[in-house]
């Protein structure tokens, strides 16, 4: 039988670089597997995807040895475009991923390219359209789409032709948590109804491991782990604790094994054990009643000391379409804010309207002082030659950044970006209040603990913090308050643990396993409810 | 394009038929500077954009193209000098000599602004009906080197233009306010420039996987018949483009400027503009009456 896709003793080198990009991989994917590919950032992953597909070397340049072939077209032989007819690929920046001017057109794009009749390609572009529930965008203007509804027309586009592989590089990092889930369980029905074969990279292993049949790990170029995901997670709290999903780092506190691979796993080996108690129907996330009577959450009063705070805003589009409606909100100093929503809640704009970059159609802002705001795509704020060219050399000190002061900003990588803009958008005047909007995109744990730290740091030093985001962990992990925005409203505004572990999809990995029982969102608290329970059951 | 404005006969048309249509529109006005003529090729532009549901489209187009047309007027009423009716004499100045305000020179200048305005009406109408992807779609089978430098184009304005967006309100999120004047100007449009290279990169990349580079043609015989939208737009075009020819051979709509204002305005000029209307506005005015 043919691979699916197999690497034999591949490495690669980007023109120019010092360091190779990929080491002597060797693995191998039989048609109808998924396998998530893991590793930190500059892993070597994005990399491996591109030798996938053949743009690397074909269309990136640089030195390659050993053989990788995809449905039996050895790369060596066959570009892009040939490999096009087998493989579809999905890259990381659904911007650049889409070509045409309409979703309808996008869509057709790979179907004409393969020579098909109209009505071969109409009926590809229905089917695709049907299956990703995008047929009422089909004569949109791709101009017009959100991130996530722009990352599903680029999957179209790449599945259209129905590949018997496919290559995505972190599909989910633009969507929120509900987008997130489905599109992986879309990957897992193409796999399981056509056969497809899937090579995943992601971060966020917990939202795709439970569907995976193998994990294979990279890190600094070379594949280090091959394995299925239970056995993946316990190399990976021996070796790589950095890729540990909440569920198995649960179970590593509570002195659990093996490491499971899912939140229906982790769940089976507790009822099992007798440490979860019967399933109760869980009260909708943050709006857990106090006197009886539920209620809206409440509206914020501009406290005198509120550190930023604002009342009645409402935005509306051109259109009329409103964005926010009436909103209050008030912004303590000291204080961390999680600012969740599905896309398009409405929480960018408020964002961006809290910092004056945008101006609200009613309603006021009122600030104590600076309001910083850091907007979702680091790379934007960098506009010199240089990293020294872009903030003192205080603050590259105080961001650990002062080793790439000569280096262009362009060349440095994604974490290091993302430390860069904080160190810009800090610099000067202390802010009262500090925004950041989806500061995660892309970034692997390591990095985010150290992102982390450092908002818990300003707000120690009394700045407001609110972070808007789709990533549960981080907010449990980073968060005291957590406001939940739907349709331009707050209809969720509670301490942390009253909102993640109450939800469905708004809820951390560890909140899911222990269905919210001891409001334990993160796996350090719900390992320390199971320690209590064991410990309880084996008192006499 | 919306799916409330693809429902218009002129966006369901096939882009050769749409280009045709709003090809004729734009000849017509470069053909004839006779006010009347130009103000019916206005009518059937903004009519047919109304009727097509690009009016926003148009409105941008003609609060770019106001300004210019109004600079265009003046600039021919100052240094024009072949008309005899003086309605001022500014005197001597230097370089240009005598400067004289003269009716005739007023007035063409006022035309070619309306001119202008038409023109570019009319062209952002021919932008808003007829479909880019279309166009690129024919243009592979014939021109394939072209087409793949268009479609990277056309995908990049956009992609750039929301780049340069973001980027500025980034630029504005910096403490200093990203400093301002001509340098900080230039960061930002090196940054951009700098951004471009990469994200051309990136599109060319998708082309590649969706196998641009190994095209394969599509089967011969394989084109749509020719839809009630098609036909009707193709003979409101054909139309438009007749009326051009019998009013260039028989020398309707006269129009001399200098050194004396000739117009002929009577029966036939009146009749002719109408025409233009009617037969422009003809294929959208079908479609709202039912489905084509």
């Amino acid at each position: 039988m043919t691979s699916a896709l197999s690497f034999d003793r591949f490495s690669y080198s980007y023109p120019g670089a010092s360091a190779p990009a990929l080491r002597e991989v060797s693995f191998s994917l039989d048609p109808g597997e998924f396998v998530v590919c893991a590793g930190l950032s500059a892993s070597g992953k994005s990399t491996l995807l591109r030798a996938a597909s053949g743009l690397v070397p074909h269309f990136h340049g640089g030195t390659a040895s050993g053989h990788v072939t995809a449905n039996g077209l050895d790369t060596r032989e066959h570009g892009p475009g040939d490999l096009a007819r087998v493989a579809g690929t999905l890259l990381q920046d659904p911007e650049t991923q889409v070509v045409m001017q309409t979703v309808g057109a996008e869509l057709a794009f790979p179907l004409e390219n393969r020579g098909l009749s109209r009505a071969a390609v109409a009926r590809g572009v229905e089917e695709i359209a049907l299956t990703l529930s995008i047929a009422d965008l089909l004569e949109r203007a791709v101009d017009e789409l959100s991130g996530g509804e722009l990352q599903r027309v680029a999957l179209g586009a790449a599945l259209a032709a129905r590949p018997s592989l496919v290559l995505l590089d972190e599909p989910t990092s633009q969507l929120d948590p509900v987008a997130g889930d489905e599109l992986i369980w879309i990957l897992r029905r193409l796999n399981e109804e056509w056969g497809t074969a899937v090579l995943v990279a992601e971060h966020r292993l917990e939202r795709c491991l439970a569907h995976a049949d193998r994990v294979v790990v990279m890190s600094e170029g070379a594949l280090v782990c091959d394995a299925p995901p239970s056995e993946m997670l316990s190399w990976a709290a021996e070796h790589q604790p950095a890729l540990q999903t909440p569920a198995a780092r649960l179970f590593e506190r509570a002195g659990l094994r093996p490491p499971p691979s899912g939140v229906k796993e982790a769940r089976a080996t507790l009822q099992s054990h007798g440490l979860l108690d019967a399933p109760e129907n869980p009260a909708p996330a943050g709006s857990q009643q106090r006197r009886g009577r539920p209620r809206w959450p409440r509206r914020d009063r501009p406290a005198e000391d509120a550190a930023l705070s604002c009342r009645g805003l409402t935005f509306q589009l051109p259109g009329g379409r409103e964005v926010l409606r009436n909103l209050d909100l008030a912004l303590v100093p000291g204080q961390r804010t999680a600012l969740m929503g599905r896309n398009g809640a409405g929480k960018s704009t408020l964002l961006r309207i809290l910092a004056g970059l945008e101006k609200s159609t009613e309603g006021k802002v009122e600030s104590e002082g600076r309001v910083a705001l850091l907007l979702q795509n680091p790379g934007d704020y960098l506009i010199h030659e240089r990293v020294d060219g872009e903030v003192a050399a205080e603050a590259l000190a105080d961001f650990g950044l002062e080793a790439l002061a000569a280096c262009h900003p362009r060349d440095i990588s994604g974490g290091q970006r993302q430390r860069l803009a904080l160190a810009i958008v800090l610099s000067g005047e202390r802010p009262t209040a500090v925004l950041l909007d989806e500061p995660t995109r892309g970034m692997d744990r390591a990095a985010k603990g150290d992102l982390i730290s450092r908002l818990k740091a300003l707000s120690e030093a009394g700045t407001a913090v609110l972070v808007a985001t789709h990533d549960t962990e981080l907010a449990a992990a980073m968060a005291e308050r957590v406001v939940l925005l739907s349709g331009g409203r707050i209809v969720a505004d509670a301490p942390t643990a009253e909102v993640l572990s109450g939800g469905w999809h708004f809820a951390t990995e560890t909140a899911r396993v222990l269905g919210g029982q001891g409001q334990a969102c993160t796996p350090e608290q719900g390992g320390a409810l199971l320690r209590a329970r064991m410990t309880i059951e084996a008192a006499p | 394009m919306s799916s409330l404005a693809s429902s218009t006969v002129l966006l369901r048309a096939r882009s050769s038929v749409s280009a045709l249509y709003g090809f004729a529109l734009i000849a017509l006005a470069l053909a004839f500077t006779h006010p009347l003529i130009l103000l019916a090729v206005a009518a059937a532009t903004f009519g047919a954009a109304r009727l097509s549901g690009c009016q926003r489209q148009l409105r941008g187009a003609v609060a770019f193209a106001i300004p210019l047309a109004l600079m265009l007027a003046v600039i021919n009423a100052l240094l024009v000098r072949d008309g005899v009716t003086v309605l001022w004499r500014f005197g001597e100045l230097p370089l240009f000599g005598q400067i004289d305000l003269t009716a005739e020179a007023f007035v063409y200048g006022f035309l070619l602004a309306l001119r202008v305005v038409v023109i570019i009406a009319a062209s952002a109408l021919l932008v808003a009906i007829v479909d880019p992807d279309d166009v690129l779609r024919r243009m592979r089978r014939t021109a394939f080197r072209s087409a793949l430098t268009a479609t990277l184009a056309t995908r990049m304005i956009g992609v750039l233009s929301r780049d340069a967006r973001r980027m500025d309100q980034a630029r504005r999120c910096r403490p200093d306010g990203g400093g301002s004047g001509r340098r900080a100007q230039l960061l930002m449009v090196g940054s951009v420039a700098a951004g471009a290279l990469d994200r051309a990169a990136d599109v060319a990349a998708t082309l590649e996987l969706r196998g641009y580079a190994t095209r394969v043609a599509p089967p011969r015989g394989d084109s749509l018949p020719y839809s009630r939208a098609d036909r009707a737009v193709l003979v409101s075009g054909l139309g438009l483009l007749a009326l051009l020819i019998l009013g260039a051979a028989f020398g309707l709509a006269s129009f001399e400027p200098y050194p004396r204002i000739t117009i002929v305005t009577g029966l036939n000029e009146l009749l002719y503009g109408a025409l233009i209307v009617l037969t422009a506005l003809a294929a959208p005015l079908i479609s709202q009456k039912g489905r084509p």
